[in-house]
């Protein structure tokens, strides 16, 4: 799993039918220190996260296991919001949005 | 899931039994910002989708997922077509 930040959502009419009724949300990846790493990608959501929300998924194939035994093609899936990361350089909380 | 450009399409008479009858498009992966990075992939389009349109791709296992790609060799799937954008209040 890892952690990152939701910035923003993505609309799409036409899209394979296990996917109608998904929601998906951009995520930035972040470093456990808070800090950006790496490219944007897309996620599904299965815990009501939104933009601004500090979040964990879960990469790869496991991104498909929240949804079994429906199959979906997903390779992000976000499985929950953070509230607070103890990190040995010190705790931080994200800001609530 | 990746953004990408479908830039081109593929053609193969002689393939994979099990790739008979799918379409094979070209996507080049692209940043939310419109830029196209390096990236090119050959994907198999579930959707529809044609050249230069902006769209979603799984790749690794999770493009078995669907009911086109189940159980077939295939690593890159195009799963919707954008509509619209919405990243930090910038909308595209």
């Amino acid at each position: 799993m890892n952690i990152g930040r939701v910035i923003g959502n993505i609309w799409a009419t036409p899209k394979t039918e296990s996917l109608i009724g998904q929601r998906m949300l951009f995520v930035q990846p972040m470093t456990f220190s808070g800090a950006d790493v790496g490219g944007k990608i897309v996620a599904l959501d299965t815990v009501d996260s939104g933009v601004g929300d500090t979040v964990i998924y879960v990469s790869s194939t496991e991104a498909t296991i929240p949804f079994k035994p429906k199959m979906i093609p997903a390779d992000a899936t976000i499985v929950g919001v953070v509230d607070q990361v103890d990190h040995k350089n010190g705790s931080w909380k994200p800001h609530s949005r | 899931m990746i953004l990408g450009k479908v830039i081109g399409t593929v053609w193969a008479t002689r393939k994979d039994e099990q790739l008979r009858g799918l379409k094979l498009q070209m996507v080049c992966e692209l940043d939310p910002d419109g830029t196209q990075k390096d990236k090119v992939i050959v994907a198999v389009d579930s959707v529809g989708a044609g050249v230069g349109e902006t769209v979603l791709f799984v790749q690794g296992s999770s493009a078995r997922q669907t009911e086109v790609t189940k159980n077939k060799p295939i690593d890159a799937v195009i799963v919707a077509i954008v509509d619209k954008m919405d990243i930090e209040g910038n909308q595209s």
